[in-house]
């Protein structure tokens, strides 16, 4: 079993002295290669981790905007093997790709066979929102067997037990919800966030990456200042949105806000 | 009963974890787990609280017209031909349906927490009505989502919990229908958890809600069991009821798990035929999934993706169905079969005609399904039927259906 790859792309971002930069898009949005094609340009701008996420019809943790771009990619046909051909064009780059889903359509893929599939894609791992490391054994015996990360989210509403078998659970890096809320930008950081990360960080030293809410590169300083990764969905979902109609300004808006994030992770 | 079915009452019950044998669990946000947590404790010392449950039963007495009567339903039994047919009769519940037994029992609860706001998902009103009246009754504010689709279908109900106070939230997300009122419901959860409780509508989703919710329903069938014993000296054969996501069937069959000689059947919605892929059978049609929560029957294609389910009665039209059901069908102990609208509907007009009952289109499920097992059983026969609901909601549907009304305009 090799290193862990997101763990290797933290490394690099914390040896430069700031964080890393997680982006994130769903596979299919707004088709399966004008996805890939706008990963692609989230890595060329300054993304250091990827997120391919998986179009889900029940997204109980995301807001209006991702639940907009899932339901489009899946009205436009995504599949699970959609999904599995982006994570394989991303990770072509050498850019650590990972894929955040629900859980039932790897439940459906087959645990096994979606763990296999996924690490011949060239992914890192997994992010399962709706999994928490004790709702069930298949997916750690999986991802082990394939080398592959784990990575569970902790909350503020977490206690200081549930963290710790939390962070004991994950591989490559920890993801914290800044936020009690679904996914969506907003003005402001979490004041949440920083207590989070704390608390986090006196059980473990995975690097911690915050998400839900970041969409500026002032707000991605703000976190950089006290987190290991910035994790960035909404913001850049909202940009391809609003340039449905011309993919060529959506890439190059897209280009212009992951320039600005990746600014704000080395402020 | 053939003698391998499983009648050891205690196999059927959920271990710590929330799991019906492979079905149940909690597959949630980690963001929601801590109030999962405080919601099971809370649930389990008021359930060992004597005072707790006086409360409950004393407020079902007083405020909700239960324990429901067991009615001898002698003139259906003759023109149905077969076995004699008990129907209870929890249409004359307040706000006529057996879900007032869970809102109550659930939002005493959350008083008993001292939360002061109540959520629900509700798909054609009828938890949404019920959640709005225990609010009224408690005094506490409630917030009912819907999807945008049923209230428009169901504007009559959208008034009624307006006028008890409720604030309604039309849903527009997915297919804008039930399982989509459930999502924005646990959306809203994520941000209020700290001060605000969850008032599930039925048997599903995560750990402790399909135990909990069969704890406030059970009364059902503990008082039919006690009512049919007091009136026909013995248990019936067979028990039916239907089966959307599960609540009025597992209050109606908790009672009699451990009773070998008692056949449980669960009916549910076939829609157009389970042949035509427009249906709601989901532990019939439906494969292993996980939805809301839960590892259960889903209706899923082969990604994984929840396919809309159809039925004419909205209270059965979910996509997926609480997991003790899933359990009781997967270990042998009950039988799950579809009825289609066609044969419900029958079901309905039979029962009205011959009773003067107008029953819910969800519980005419049942009706239809327990004909069948009437006539196998015959004349010597005894069976148990829980009409869950009163059809008052259901007028137009009928209307149209049957084409009524059409002299008076």
């Amino acid at each position: 079993m090799s290193g862990s790859t997101t763990a290797t792309a933290f490394e690099k971002a914390r040896a430069d002295d700031r964080a890393a930069l997680v982006g994130y898009l769903p596979a299919g949005f707004p088709d399966v290669q004008g996805g890939i094609d706008a990963l692609l340009a989230m890595v060329d701008a300054g993304c250091d981790v990827i997120e391919v996420g998986l179009p889900y019809s029940d997204p109980v943790m995301d807001g209006p905007t991702i639940q907009a771009a899932a339901q489009l990619a899946l009205e436009r046909g995504v599949r699970t093997t959609d999904v599995l051909r982006t994570v394989e064009a991303v990770a072509a780059t050498g850019t650590p790709t990972v894929v955040m889903t629900y859980w039932n359509p790897v439940e459906r893929y087959g645990v096994e066979r979606f763990a296999r599939d996924l690490a011949a894609a060239g992914g890192a791992g997994l992010i399962t929102p709706d999994l928490t490391p004790d709702s069930d054994p298949q997916w750690p015996a999986a991802a082990d067997a394939h080398g592959l990360d784990k990575v569970y989210l902790v909350a503020p509403s977490s206690t200081d037990a549930r963290i710790a078998m939390t962070v004991a659970a994950c591989r490559g890096f920890v993801y914290a919800t800044a936020v009690m809320g679904v996914t969506g930008a907003r003005a402001t950081t979490s004041e949440l966030a920083g207590p989070l990360v704390a608390r986090t960080k006196t059980v473990t030293d995975l690097p911690v990456g915050v998400g839900l809410g970041v969409s500026t590169g002032d707000q991605a300083a703000e976190l950089a200042s006290y987190a290991d990764g910035v994790i960035v969905g909404s913001a850049f979902v909202r940009v391809l949105l609003d340039h449905l109609d011309d993919r060529a300004a959506g890439l190059r808006a897209l280009t212009a806000l992951t320039e600005d994030l990746a600014r704000g992770v080395r402020a | 009963m053939s003698a391998d079915v499983n009648t050891d009452a205690a196999q059927f019950e959920a271990d710590d974890k929330g799991w019906f044998g492979d079905f149940g669990g909690r597959f949630m946000p980690e963001a929601l787990v801590a109030a999962l947590d405080e919601l099971t404790v809370a649930w389990q010392e008021a359930m060992a609280d004597p005072a707790f449950l006086a409360d409950f039963d004393a407020i079902l007495r007083t405020y909700a017209a239960v324990p429901s009567m067991l009615y001898d339903a002698t003139r259906l039994t003759e023109h149905v031909g077969g076995a004699r047919i008990l129907l209870k009769r929890e249409d004359l519940n307040h706000t006529g349906a057996h879900k007032i037994r869970n809102v109550l029992g659930q939002a005493l609860l959350t008083k008993r927490m001292g939360k002061k706001r109540v959520i629900a998902e509700t798909g054609a009103g009828q938890h949404g009505v019920a959640s709005a009246t225990a609010a009224a009754y408690f005094g506490m504010d409630c917030t009912v989502y819907m999807g945008s689709v049923d209230t428009r279908r169901q504007a009559l109900n959208v008034a009624r919990m307006e006028l008890l106070g409720a604030k309604v939230v039309p849903v527009d997300s997915g297919s804008a229908t039930l399982k989509d009122a459930i999502n924005e419901a646990l959306r809203d959860w994520v941000s209020t958890v700290d001060h605000t409780a969850y008032l599930f509508g039925t048997a599903a989703g995560p750990h402790p809600f399909p135990s909990m919710v069969r704890d406030f329903t059970r009364g059902i069938g503990d008082e039919a069991r006690a009512q049919c014993l007091e009136l026909t000296g013995r248990l019936p054969d067979a028990i039916a009821a239907c089966v959307g996501g599960g609540s009025n069937a597992i209050g109606l069959f908790t009672a009699f798990l451990g009773d070998r000689d008692v056949r449980i059947y669960g009916f549910e919605p076939g829609g157009d035929g389970v042949e035509t892929g427009r249906h709601a059978a989901t532990i019939h049609a439906g494969e292993s999934g996980v939805l809301h929560g839960a590892r259960t029957f889903v209706l899923q294609d082969e990604d994984g993706q929840t396919i809309e389910s159809h039925s004419i009665s909205a209270g059965l039209d979910y996509p997926g169905v609480g997991p003790q059901h899933a359990h009781l069908a997967k270990s042998g102990r009950a039988d799950y079969l579809p009825i289609t609208d066609a044969q419900a509907m029958d079901a309905l007009a039979l029962l009205a005609r011959t009773e003067g009952i107008i029953a819910a289109i969800e519980s005419a499920h049942a009706l239809a399904g327990a004909f069948d097992v009437a006539r196998d059983l015959g004349p010597e026969g005894l069976v148990l039927v829980n009409l869950s609901g009163r059809g008052d909601k259901d007028m137009e549907t009928a209307r149209d259906w049957f084409s009524l009304g059409k002299q008076a305009t």
